[in-house]
């Protein structure tokens, strides 16, 4: 395999404690030397970046997207969903498996993963916890990890059943997998479209109250604390209310392996937003009130949260140009998620670039014990992201590389520019 | 992972992204909200509907001669339908009805299709009732037409609120020539009954109280949450329904409506006891007000058939108002864009 040197860039790799001008060897698909910027040479056969007045970075991992294969290609493939992470700076993504036939076998697992998917990066599966994601019965944990799954979760099928939920804990606990909860109790939000609260009273539409969410990961950090298995982690997915954010937070205090994540939308957008009945307005968790959105940011700054996730979902056209109530939920998020972390995070908020990275990288390869991931030390895998973190630019739904357009985030400013990513040593995005 | 903060979150001082403004409505005629009219667009509406109502049906005949209307109605209907077809024919122009049971719609074409098509056969204006809140939004993006909203789900239902203001002025303000924001200052209209499920309800509390009325809703709260009075200015709530009807001049009757209360359960005995108009009620509470109802009414239900036949009902008055309104609204909907008044 060829080499790949990217000179004269700043490099910013949290993990390792780095951030200044460094050149960067990347050989055989890992990282195989760092030095100050202008000492590494291109030597034959190694192919050079140049980086000067850009960024050098670990590439981005996103730990909640929807691939939608096997079974629903017509609205994205893993190589369609995978160029649109590597436009996005993304090298790795973990595919959530409410797929069809739901992953919750060996077999999905392997099929998701072998060469002929053509991913331009890194995918890593989320298995299924519960046959068919029914919440019954639980899968075969061991044998699901051994395919290359990094963690279970029922996504969109919460289990709420405290027993289930129990053994879930337990048996991922004992073969190191974490427990992922899509925390929202179905039984209070039927037939609902969007967050209950005024905005859904005047919009005449159903409302899901935020105790629906608040209430799950309560009960779900309440079954940890019982369980007294040290290796046991729950991690809350798309935390979108202020409760929820609270129950992580005194769960942290109390010394409990439960973990977090924040979608841009959940940070950025409240049901304002939802406008005049604007589907791409419209996923699950809804878009929250403004004292919620509020401690999405808290959570950010203070340190709560572990990781940006975007819960990219996508979805046919079609599917989205349909009453409001009738649309399918989930908007797009790979292509967006750095260019507003940069804008809203960082310039806007102030918080450190290293810190809104870290998000986006090191704490989510930790998160999942993605080893050799999320850092650019010698020997980590060659996944880096090259950007400039000065451009602005604006966001065009239609330029996308995935196959589906449903983003809030059309036409918005969008701040720092991917110009390379790299996956595994190899290309996978270059902007023209 | 990172360490958790231990000290309580302190609150920052931060902008976040604004909302963007709506495109809505894209075409002049459109009437998707009450809140799409000024004053002056209301205003407008009302003096038209007067001069329409009292025109040579002759001469009122010419005014949309020819122009074609189409009325699309996905849920049942018998007064809105019939008073915009009236309305629409009144000022001769061709309709035509599509109904979600006699149409390609059984046969699961899109409402977005289903605007194209009828855009296709030369419909310049299209008349939506639709079962999900928001349709008409939907309908105007794809087609740019004027989309009339006869009620959508449970949001809206503007024409009944423009219907209801002619029926209370009529009463109120018999030789009014123009409305402002302190028309209706010191009335209060209470309405009661399935406020949450209701078009209706929230039409008439967006539009009422910027005449300057006062707004009382009344019902449980299983029909009425607390952030009702958040829907807009001028809104409040009393539970109990005589203290509702003492203040009140105008009192609006709504019908439960159970095809809309997705699995609750209502004890229609306890709700009559406390919700019912009964003679009684009004003779001791509010015995000069305005009894409406948008309709249909359930007789022996949220009113008594005493009620609904007596000599403070409007009812039917409310009936015969609706086609004068939506002569107005169908007339600005066609009118040349270029010299309409209507547009907010």
């Amino acid at each position: 395999m060829s080499a790949l040197l990217i000179r004269n860039g700043h490099l910013i790799d949290p993990a390792a404690g780095v951030d200044g001008h460094r050149d960067i060897l990347l050989k055989d698909g890992r990282v195989a030397e760092i030095a100050a910027a202008g000492k590494l040479k291109p030597t034959n056969g190694t192919e050079s970046l140049d980086a000067a007045g850009l960024t050098v970075a670990p590439g981005l991992i996103d730990i909640h997207v929807h691939l939608r294969e096997p079974g629903q290609g017509y609205k994205e493939t893993i190589a369609t969903g995978t160029a649109a992470a590597a436009a996005g700076g993304f090298t790795a993504v973990a595919a959530m498996p409410n797929t069809s036939p739901v992953n919750d076998s060996a077999e999905v697992t392997r099929w998701m993963l072998a060469p002929e998917r053509g991913a331009h990066v890194r995918v890593y599966p989320i298995a299924a916890a519960t046959r068919g994601s029914k919440g019954e019965s639980i899968n075969d944990f061991a044998a699901l990890k051994s395919a290359g799954a990094v963690a279970v979760t029922d996504d969109g099928h919460p289990i709420l059943k405290d027993s289930v939920m129990r053994e879930t804990l337990t048996a991922a606990a004992r073969v190191g997998l974490s427990v992922i909860q899509h925390a929202e109790d179905t039984r209070l939000t039927q037939g609902a479209s969007m967050n209950a609260g005024p905005m859904a009273f005047k919009l005449g539409l159903r409302g899901m109250p935020p105790e629906a969410e608040s209430s799950l990961v309560e009960r779900d950090i309440r079954l940890v604390t019982e369980l007294r298995d040290a290796r046991s982690h729950l991690h809350v997915a798309h935390t979108s209310t202020a409760g929820a954010m609270a129950a992580v937070r005194q769960a942290r205090r109390n010394g409990l392996r439960v973990t977090c994540e924040v979608a841009p939308h959940h940070f950025l957008l409240t049901e304002e937003h939802v406008g005049f009945y604007n589907t791409n307005a419209k996923m699950n968790p809804p878009l929250r009130s403004a004292a919620d959105r509020d401690a999405m940011i808290e959570g950010i700054l203070d340190g709560i949260v572990d990781a940006i996730a975007t819960d990219h979902a996508p979805h046919a056209t079609h599917e989205k140009e349909v009453e409001f109530e009738n649309a399918p939920n989930g908007i797009t998020g790979l292509e967006t998620a750095l260019g507003l972390c940069l804008l809203w995070l960082h310039k806007e908020w102030k918080l450190p670039l290293g810190r809104v990275l870290s998000l986006l990288s090191a704490q989510p390869a930790a998160l999942l014990g993605l080893k050799g991931r999320g850092t650019l030390a010698v020997g980590s895998f060659a996944d880096v992201v090259v950007f400039d973190p000065k451009a602005e630019w604006i966001y065009r739904a239609k330029e996308t590389r995935s196959k589906a357009h449903n983003t809030p985030f059309d036409g918005w400013t969008m701040q720092g520019k991917v110009r390379w990513t790299i996956s595994e040593g190899r290309v996978a995005y270059a902007s023209a | 992972m990172t360490a958790a903060a231990t000290a309580p979150p302190v609150r920052r001082h931060l902008h976040p992204p604004p909302v963007p403004a709506s495109p809505f409505p894209y075409n002049p005629g459109s009437l998707l909200s009450v809140q799409d009219l000024t004053l002056e667009a209301v205003s407008h509406l009302l003096a038209r509907a007067s001069l329409l109502e009292n025109l040579d049906p002759l001469l009122r005949d010419r005014i949309l001669l020819k122009r074609r209307v189409a009325l699309l109605f996905y849920e049942s209907s018998t007064r809105t339908r019939t008073s915009f077809e009236l309305a629409a024919k009144g000022l001769g122009a061709d309709t035509t009805l599509v109904s979600n049971l006699s149409s390609s719609i059984e046969k699961g074409e899109t409402l977005k299709d289903t605007g194209l098509t009828l855009r296709a056969l030369g419909a310049e204006t299209i008349i939506l009732r639709h079962n999900s809140s928001g349709a008409p939004w939907l309908l105007e993006e794809a087609t740019r037409l004027p989309v009339l909203n006869a009620g959508d789900g449970m949001h809206e239902h503007p024409t009944q609120a423009l219907l209801d203001l002619r029926t209370i002025l009529a009463h109120l303000h018999p030789r009014i020539e123009a409305i402002s924001a302190d028309t209706l200052a010191g009335v209060t209209v209470t309405i009661t009954g399935d406020i949450l499920h209701s078009r209706v309800a929230r039409s008439n509390m967006l539009l009422l109280p910027r005449l300057g009325a006062r707004v009382v809703l009344c019902g449980p709260a299983q029909f009425l949450p607390e952030l009702a009075t958040g829907a807009g200015p001028g809104i409040s709530i009393e539970r109990d329904f005589d203290a509702a009807l003492q203040q009140s001049q105008v009192v609006m009757m709504l019908r439960i409506q159970a095809e809309r209360l997705a699995g609750q359960r209502i004890d229609l005995e306890q709700y009559k006891a406390s919700y019912q108009l009964t003679g009684q009620r009004l003779a001791a509470h509010a015995p000069s007000a305005l009894v409406m109802h948008p309709g249909p009414i359930i007789r022996g239900l949220e009113l008594t058939a005493g009620v609904a036949d007596g000599s403070q009902s409007v009812i039917l008055e409310q009936v015969r108002h609706g086609v004068a309104i939506r002569m107005a609204v169908v007339e600005r909907a066609l009118a040349d864009s270029s010299t309409k008044a209507g547009c907010a």
